[in-house]
């Protein structure tokens, strides 16, 4: 009897899939804000990478100056709300928290974060005078993912137009596909997408792929410069003829399918992850909700290499996810149907594992090929984009952040970074 | 077991624990709970002409998610009958005579005083406490702190009382005033049996931003209110003090203000009160909070050996010096348990900015415990009074302890005390003090 029956209705989806940082009641607020100790140059602020004033916001929820408080963190963040409920905070602003030194339980920076920006985005407040006529120059930005919307904030903010370009239907690119909903709801994603928007007056073109040498041509013509905030591509091919099975999954796209419409997804009785970061980790807690019977992790080397946080895992045994370590992916089974995975050992032995679904968590392909239509972009080896400390590229004219700069890290570098890059843009371009 | 009776100006009760004259003893039914629930004595509601009272009445100060640190009243004497009082005075006695029942009384004029403090005594109250100290709404009239205030009308009403007192009279005193001792003269030259101290502090507890009108609102308006609970207890402490202190006064002490856990009332009692009044903590948390009171005095006792409050009442008096008669010689610098430190950095910028920049942090920011700069550390407390971990900075003696102590007037008679402007034997004299603006700069470029 698995620990999560499948979900049929949005209802049981939302049990499953519960909040695991759910939204603080101003009592908690206000009880939570007032054991910060208001260090002097705060762990918790150097922890964070867009060093948002924290000290400042939560003394400001303590005082009832929530608009002060949201102000804090905007300043230095535009994904305020996100942030707060999808950063790894056990790794930085929390796991930093002096508390910690004392055994007292740090202080709940992230629930402390949302509580004061969903404030400002359920009251539409304004925060800041953006100028209403942009006429400071154009920039376009490809990819509406936290990156690209980071900066379209911060350029518009200073009054220039700016436009993103999106493949997709929706906004935030992985923070919408590729979040766990355990940790955030598409909707609360969507609303700060939308405040962000309607406050500093950015467009957004959805479906509206950049693809084509032509495409990044016109784009050149129309604007002064363009921000690349294009993130990763398909999960990475580990294992041959992935696409002939129709259960066996890349990570990304079974998480997207997920968030998308998770009553068309079919999960297996018996499910096998392979990999040992933080993605594979949500694939097998998602895999368990959705009420597989049983999840195998199976990572190549051992559990310590891994390179999820160790609270990554931790969340995955919660839900019954059992880690194996020591095997490489080899070949997928089967005649008609998928059966199983071999896989190798360290001593170079098979070692077959049953399965009627599985989903490789392998990492993301680099976008290279359509990079290298770019004049005089360069990649380093990993195929990641060269920038310097601005996040300009070595096209003058592009600057660029995120996933595509970083290799693939968190919501929170993607934003600190094309917040740096857009200030950039603002002193080179237009200054 | 440690005997916890107590008796004030020989009103007997079976611990010093009191309810004050406030709502919580506002009825018999109350009084009749408390004294269930282990308070030893109550002194009731003030009697007078019955009053009537405002909606809202009450406002509080919180600090830092802990709610009425302070509190603030505008409520003013009884507003029952005196007949009903009276009556229910009567039956709270039939049935806990072992406990003090007091009664409060506020009246106008002599006659008045009289027969209430007649009425009171057939209803067997056990003493009688005049209530010159209420701050808000009586003394306007001319009563409460009106009379507290000037003590020839203090003394004048306390010996009409003394007329026809058969009980012990406690004067109550209010702390709205420059010197506690000269209303706390005037009550022993009337004759009083004792004084209760304090009353609550005139005090606006704070305004609603929104509407722009002070706590607590009465439709749009407000006034200044009576002001209580755990925030004034080192006003009170030192009050007590001062009574107990003077020459003077010598009257026994009845302690109230701030008194929540049975460390405030050990204080008071240190500080020479024979018993505790306690009307915020009840209010708050209800009149099972005694027993934590009457347990942590029982454990106090048995630890120090006490078997009476007499062994222990007024012991911490001869501890309270002038000023001028305190040591200059002694000497204490912080130091920081590195194994305790946080790093949390308070006790750094609290220096820095708020004393004499003895602390100092490392420039590698992966390093967070402070150092103590002993050379400039004055010995003021107060790093380690902002430090948030127990014992983490601790004061150490530096000075020599066998040397004799030296006071100011030592120093004058040794010609070490600085007596002009610009005198060099100045305490700061050699103290490390950086040039302002070379010092700043510096700072501003580590940033």
């Amino acid at each position: 009897m698995p620990e999560y029956q499948r979900p049929l209705t949005v209802a049981e989806y939302e049990q499953n899939f519960a909040q695991i940082k759910p939204d603080m009641s101003a009592t908690m607020a206000y009880n939570e804000s007032a054991r910060c100790l208001f260090c002097y140059d705060a762990p918790c602020q150097q922890a964070c990478p867009t060093g948002i004033d924290i000290a400042l916001f939560i003394k400001q929820i303590h005082t009832d100056n929530l608009q002060g408080s949201a102000r804090t963190i905007y300043n230095s963040n535009y994904f305020a709300n996100i942030c707060g409920k999808v950063c790894p905070t056990e790794v930085l602003c929390e796991g930093a928290c002096v508390h910690n030194h004392s055994q007292n339980k740090p202080i709940e920076i992230g629930r402390l974060q949302s509580y004061a920006s969903q404030h400002a985005i359920s009251e539409n407040i304004a925060l800041y005078a953006v100028p209403k006529e942009k006429n400071k120059g154009k920039v376009a930005v490809i990819g509406a993912g936290p990156a690209g919307i980071a900066a379209a904030c911060e350029l518009s903010k200073a009054g220039v137009e700016v436009h993103i370009f999106e493949s997709k239907s929706s906004p935030s690119g992985l923070a919408l596909y590729g979040v766990a909903p355990y940790k955030i709801t598409n909707q609360e994603i969507l609303e700060e997408v939308a405040y962000l928007q309607a406050q500093f007056g950015f467009s957004i073109h959805y479906n509206q792929p950049i693809s084509s040498k032509e495409q990044l041509a016109k784009l050149e013509a129309d604007f002064d410069g363009i921000f690349l905030g294009i993130g990763l591509g398909a999960t990475n091919p580990v294992l041959a003829n992935t696409q002939n099975w129709a259960n066996v999954w890349g990570a990304t796209e079974f998480i997207e399918q997920l968030k998308t419409d998770f009553q068309k997804v079919v999960i297996g009785k018996n499910v096998v992850i392979v990999g040992g970061g933080n993605t594979a980790m949500d694939a097998a807690s998602e895999t368990a909700r959705m009420g597989a019977a049983s999840v195998k992790l199976v990572y190549r080397k051992s559990k310590e290499e891994m390179s999820a946080y160790e609270f990554e895992y931790d969340l995955a045994k919660q839900v019954g996810v059992q880690g194996i370590f020591g095997l490489a992916p080899a070949q997928l089974l089967g005649d008609n149907s998928l059966k199983g995975v071999s896989f190798t050992n360290e001593k170079g032995e098979t070692v077959e594992i049953g399965c009627d679904m599985v989903v490789l968590a392998t990492g993301q392909q680099k976008q290279t090929q359509f990079l290298s239509q770019i004049d005089g972009l360069t990649l380093n080896k990993q195929g990641k984009i060269v920038v310097n400390e601005q996040f300009q590229t070595t096209n003058p004219r592009y600057f660029a952040g995120g996933d595509a700069v970083n290799g693939g890290a968190e919501v929170v570098n993607a934003c600190a970074e094309a917040k740096k890059a857009a200030q950039a843009m603002i002193k080179t371009l237009f200054s | 077991m440690p005997n916890i009776s107590a008796n004030l100006a020989g009103i007997k009760s079976p611990n010093p624990f009191w309810l004050a004259s406030a709502p919580p003893t506002n009825s018999g039914y109350q009084i009749m709970k408390a004294f269930d629930a282990g308070w030893g004595g109550a002194v009731w509601k003030t009697l007078g002409v019955p009053v009537i009272n405002v909606s809202s009445r009450y406002g509080a100060l919180n600090y830092k998610g802990n709610k009425m640190i302070g509190f603030n009243n505008i409520e003013l004497i009884t507003d029952r009958p005196l007949a009903d009082n009276l009556r229910e005075i009567e039956e709270v006695k039939k049935y806990f005579p072992d406990h003090a029942v007091i009664a409060s009384l506020m009246v106008n004029t002599r006659e008045e005083w009289h027969q209430i403090v007649k009425d009171a005594q057939n209803a067997g109250a056990d003493g009688l406490e005049l209530n010159f100290g209420c701050p808000h709404g009586m003394c306007e009239r001319g009563m409460g702190s009106a009379v507290g205030q000037n003590p020839i009308a203090l003394e004048t009403i306390t010996r009409w009382v003394m007329e026809v007192a058969k009980v012990p009279v406690i004067v109550k005193l209010t702390p709205n005033i420059t010197d506690i001792t000269e209303p706390a003269k005037a009550a022993r030259r009337a004759g009083a049996d004792a004084i209760s101290l304090i009353n609550t502090i005139q005090s606006i507890v704070g305004i609603d931003l929104d509407n722009l009108v002070p706590y607590p609102v009465v439709g749009n308006q407000s006034t200044n209110g009576g002001y209580c609970g755990p925030a004034v207890k080192p006003i009170a402490l030192n009050m007590v003090k001062n009574c107990a202190l003077d020459e003077n006064v010598r009257l026994p002490i009845s302690g109230i203000g701030g008194i929540e856990t049975w460390r405030d009332a050990v204080e008071h009692l240190l500080l020479g009160a024979s018993n505790v009044q306690v009307c915020t903590a009840a209010m708050h948390y209800g009149f099972g909070i005694v027993r934590e009171m009457i347990a942590g005095l029982e454990d106090f006792m048995r630890q120090k050996n006490f078997e009476t409050l007499n062994d222990f009442i007024g012991l911490s008096l001869p501890k309270v010096k002038h000023w001028e008669d305190l040591n200059l010689n002694h000497k204490v610098v912080a130091t920081i348990d590195s194994s305790k430190c946080i790093g949390c950095q308070l006790c750094y910028t609290a220096c820095e900015d708020g004393a004499h920049q003895a602390i100092s942090v490392s420039v590698d920011k992966g390093v967070r415990v402070p150092q103590i700069i002993e050379d400039n550390c004055v010995g003021c407390n107060l790093c380690s009074l902002v430090c948030p971990v127990d014992n983490c900075i601790t004061m150490e003696r530096r000075d020599d302890i066998t040397a004799p102590a030296e006071t100011w007037a030592d120093y004058a008679a040794k010609d070490k005390a600085p007596t002009t402007f610009n005198d060099q034997r100045g305490g700061g004299v050699g103290h490390w003090n950086p040039t302002p603006k070379e010092a700043w700069d510096k700072r501003k470029n580590n940033r």
